[in-house]
C-alpha cells in the first residue's frame, strides 16, 4: 500500500532509455536535462472526473457502483459509457468484487443526488449506456459533489479528486489519470523552457484503465476523443522539420499524435484515437515516451513494443524489478526512446524484427 | 467598447452573491463574458443566476474538500477559464477585534478564507489558466486586497494578516508564473458600502463609502488592460 501523497512525485525516479539501448536512472526531477534545445514534449492537459458513482439500482434497491468509462458524444455530460460494479468498494481487489444485479433498459439509477436512466446495454452485462435526468450544470455539479475519483486497491488512503489532476490540468474530460503527466510539475515545466525544448498539449479523454472482468479488460481502450490544437499540430510540424524529438508524456497522447498522423504531420482538431499502438505499429509522429512503470503483458507495456525490441524491453523489465521502481499510477517514471535498429520497413510495412 | 471586449471572455468570481462580487458578475455578465460565480449559500445562488444568467456554484472555498469540487464546475460550465478573481473575503472577529482579543480560531478563519482559499483554488485552476495563456487568450488572477493589506489598522488584524499575505502571495505567484503567460494583481477596490464594511464598522455613512458598482466597474477595466490584446476581440475561441 503507498500513498498518493504530492511529496513522493518529488522523490520520485526516471529510467531512460536511450536511443543506444543505453540505461540511466535519475530523479524525475532532472528529466529536462534529457532534451536539447528544438525537442518537443507533447503532454495531456485532460483533468480528472469523479467518475466513480455509488448508489442504488432503483428496481431491487440492491448497491451498485457505477464508474463512467466514455463519452457518448464527447463534452455533453449527461451521456455516457459506463461500468457496473457490485457490493464492495475498492479496497477489494476490482477482480475479487461480486457482479451488480443485471442491468436493462429503462432502469434507473439512484446515484446520490442524479439518477440515471439505462439507455442500453452493450455487449457485456456490465457494460451500459446511461442518461443523467439532469440538465449539464446540474450534472456537474452532482458529480462534483457526489462522484469519486476511480480509486486503486494499491492506494491506501481514498484518493481525493485533487490528487488525481496533474498540475497541467486544464479541461475536466478524463475518466482517469493521464498519470504520465504527474512528471511534469512547475519545476519541471521551468527547466524545460530554460533548456530550449518545447513543452505543448492536447487534451485526450483518457478512459477507465481495468475493470476487473477479462472479456471487458479486453475491450480496452475504448475509444478516446482528444482534440489537438492548432498551435500544437504547428509546434510538431516545426520541431519534426528542424529534426527534433517528438516526446509523448504518456500512453494517451501517443495514441492522439498518430491517430492525428497524416504524412508525417498532425492533424489539429478533434477525432477519436482508436485502436491500440503496439508491436508492428509503424510510428510516425512520435519519436519517444514518458510513460509509468508496467509489467509485460499489461497494455501500457505492450504499447512499448512500438519503441523497442524485447529484448530491450526485458532489460528495462528486470530493471525496474531490480531497481525497485514503483508500478503504479502515482509511482516512477519510464522515458524511452524509438530504437534505431527497431522495425524494419519494407515499402511501407512494418516488420517485427526476429529478436 | 467593453461589450466587445468581453464577449465570451471566461472568468470566474469568488463570493459572488454579495457586495463588490455580485456587482462584477452583474456587469461582467451584461458585457457578454461567459462568467462562474461561487458563493457558499445554495439560494443567494439561485437567485444570482436567475437574475445575472451567470453559471452559479454552491460552494465553499475555504473549505479545502470542496475546491476541487468547485474547480470542476467551473472549468466544465464555461470550457476553460480566462481570469480568476478571487474575491470573497472574512473579516474575521465582527465586530472587529484587537488582536490580544482575537481567538485563534477567528485568525485561523480569516486565513482560511482569505489566503489559503485562493490558493487552493489559483492551484486547481493554474492548468487551466495556463492553457488558456498558450492558446493566446491570456490569463489573469485578480485576488480583492485592501489597504488594510498594506497599513497597520488597530483591530483589523486577522483580516489585514491575512490580506497582507495574500499580497505576497499574488506578488511572489506573478514572478513565477510570468514565464507560463499568467498574470497576477492585487486590486484594492477601495472602502466600500457592502455588508462586510457594514460588519467592519456599522456606523459608517453610506455617503462616504464607494458603490461597489463603481469599484467592479474600476476592477473589469484594470482586468481588461491586463490581458492581451489578441484575446480579446471574440475570435478563435474554443468551444
Amino acid at each position: 500500500m503507498i500513498a498518493a501523497g504530492r511529496p513522493e512525485r518529488r522523490s520520485a525516479r526516471l529510467m531512460a532509455v536511450g536511443p543506444n539501448r543505453a540505461i540511466r536512472h535519475l530523479a524525475r526531477s532532472e528529466l529536462a536535462s534529457l532534451f536539447e534545445p528544438g525537442d518537443l514534449l507533447v503532454a495531456n492537459d485532460a483533468a480528472t472526473l469523479p467518475a466513480s458513482l455509488r448508489g442504488i439500482l432503483q428496481k431491487d434497491g440492491s448497491p451498485i457502483e457505477v464508474r463512467l468509462a466514455a463519452w457518448v458524444a464527447a463534452g455533453d455530460p449527461t451521456r455516457f459509457v459506463a461500468i457496473t460494479f457490485g457490493a464492495g468498494d475498492h479496497r477489494t481487489r476490482t477482480e475479487d468484487r461480486p457482479p451488480p444485479s443485471p442491468v436493462s433498459p429503462g432502469d434507473r439509477l439512484m446515484l446520490g443526488p442524479l439518477v440515471a436512466a439505462v439507455e442500453g446495454v452493450l455487449d457485456h452485462p456490465r457494460l451500459i449506456l446511461i442518461r443523467f435526468q439532469a440538465d449539464r450544470r446540474t450534472v456537474l455539479s452532482g458529480l462534483a459533489q457526489h462522484g469519486r475519483p476511480i480509486q486503486y486497491a494499491h492506494v491506501a488512503e481514498p484518493l481525493a479528486l485533487g490528487a488525481v489532476w496533474t498540475g497541467i490540468a486544464a479541461d475536466p474530460v478524463a475518466f482517469e489519470p493521464p498519470s504520465a503527466g504527474f512528471a511534469l510539475d512547475w519545476r519541471v515545466i521551468f527547466a524545460l523552457r530554460r533548456r530550449g525544448a518545447g513543452l505543448v498539449t492536447l487534451t485526450h479523454a483518457a478512459g477507465i484503465s481495468s475493470t476487473g472482468d477479462p472479456l471487458l479488460d479486453r475491450r480496452l481502450p475504448f475509444d478516446e476523443p482528444y482534440r489537438i490544437p492548432d498551435r500544437t499540430a504547428a509546434a510538431v510540424r516545426w520541431a519534426k522539420r528542424a529534426g527534433g524529438r517528438i516526446v509523448a508524456v504518456g500512453t494517451t497522447v501517443a495514441r492522439a499524435l498518430e491517430s492525428a498522423a497524416d504524412e508525417g504531420r498532425v492533424r489539429a482538431g478533434e477525432g477519436v484515437a482508436t485502436g491500440r499502438i503496439g508491436r508492428g505499429t509503424r510510428l510516425r509522429i512520435v519519436d519517444a515516451i514518458l510513460t509509468g512503470i508496467h509489467q509485460p503483458g499489461e497494455s501500457h507495456f505492450e504499447l512499448l513494443r512500438a519503441f523497442a525490441n524485447d529484448d530491450v524491453l526485458d532489460r528495462v523489465a528486470t530493471a525496474t524489478a531490480s531497481g525497485h521502481y514503483r508500478a503504479h499510477e502515482f509511482g516512477d517514471s519510464l522515458l524511452i526512446e524509438r530504437q534505431a535498429n527497431r522495425n524494419q520497413t519494407v515499402s511501407g510495412v512494418a516488420v517485427a524484427p526476429a529478436s | 467598447m467593453q461589450d466587445r471586449d468581453l464577449k465570451d471572455l471566461r472568468v470566474a468570481v469568488t463570493g459572488g452573491t454579495s457586495g463588490l462580487g455580485l456587482a462584477l458578475v452583474r456587469q461582467l455578465a451584461g458585457h457578454g463574458a461567459r462568467v462562474a460565480f461561487v458563493a457558499r449559500t445554495a439560494a443567494c445562488v439561485d437567485r444570482t443566476m436567475i437574475e445575472t444568467g451567470a453559471l452559479g456554484i454552491a460552494g465553499d472555498v475555504a473549505r479545502k474538500e470542496e475546491v476541487y469540487a468547485v474547480a470542476l464546475q467551473i472549468l466544465g460550465g464555461l470550457g476553460g477559464l480566462d481570469v480568476l478573481i478571487n474575491n470573497a473575503s472574512s473579516l474575521g472577529p465582527a465586530p472587529l477585534a484587537l488582536l490580544a482579543d482575537t481567538e485563534p480560531g477567528e485568525l485561523e478563519e480569516a486565513l482560511a478564507v482569505n489566503l489559503l482559499g485562493p490558493f487552493r483554488l489559483t492551484k486547481a485552476l493554474f492548468g487551466a489558466l495556463a492553457a488558456s495563456a498558450r492558446d493566446g487568450r491570456g490569463a489573469l488572477v485578480v485576488n480583492v486586497s485592501s489597504d488594510a493589506a498594506v497599513n497597520a489598522y488597530a483591530s483589523w488584524g486577522a483580516y489585514g494578516a491575512s490580506k497582507a499575505a495574500l499580497r505576497h502571495l499574488t506578488a511572489i505567484w506573478g514572478e513565477e508564473a510570468g514565464m507560463h503567460g499568467i498574470r497576477f494583481l492585487s486590486i484594492d477596490p477601495g472602502d466600500m458600502d457592502t455588508p462586510l464594511h457594514a460588519l467592519a464598522i456599522p456606523d459608517a455613512d453610506p455617503a462616504t463609502l464607494k458603490r461597489p458598482e463603481e469599484s467592479a466597474a474600476e476592477v473589469i477595466e484594470t482586468m481588461v488592460a491586463a490581458l492581451p490584446r489578441a484575446a480579446t476581440p471574440s475570435v478563435g475561441v474554443a468551444p
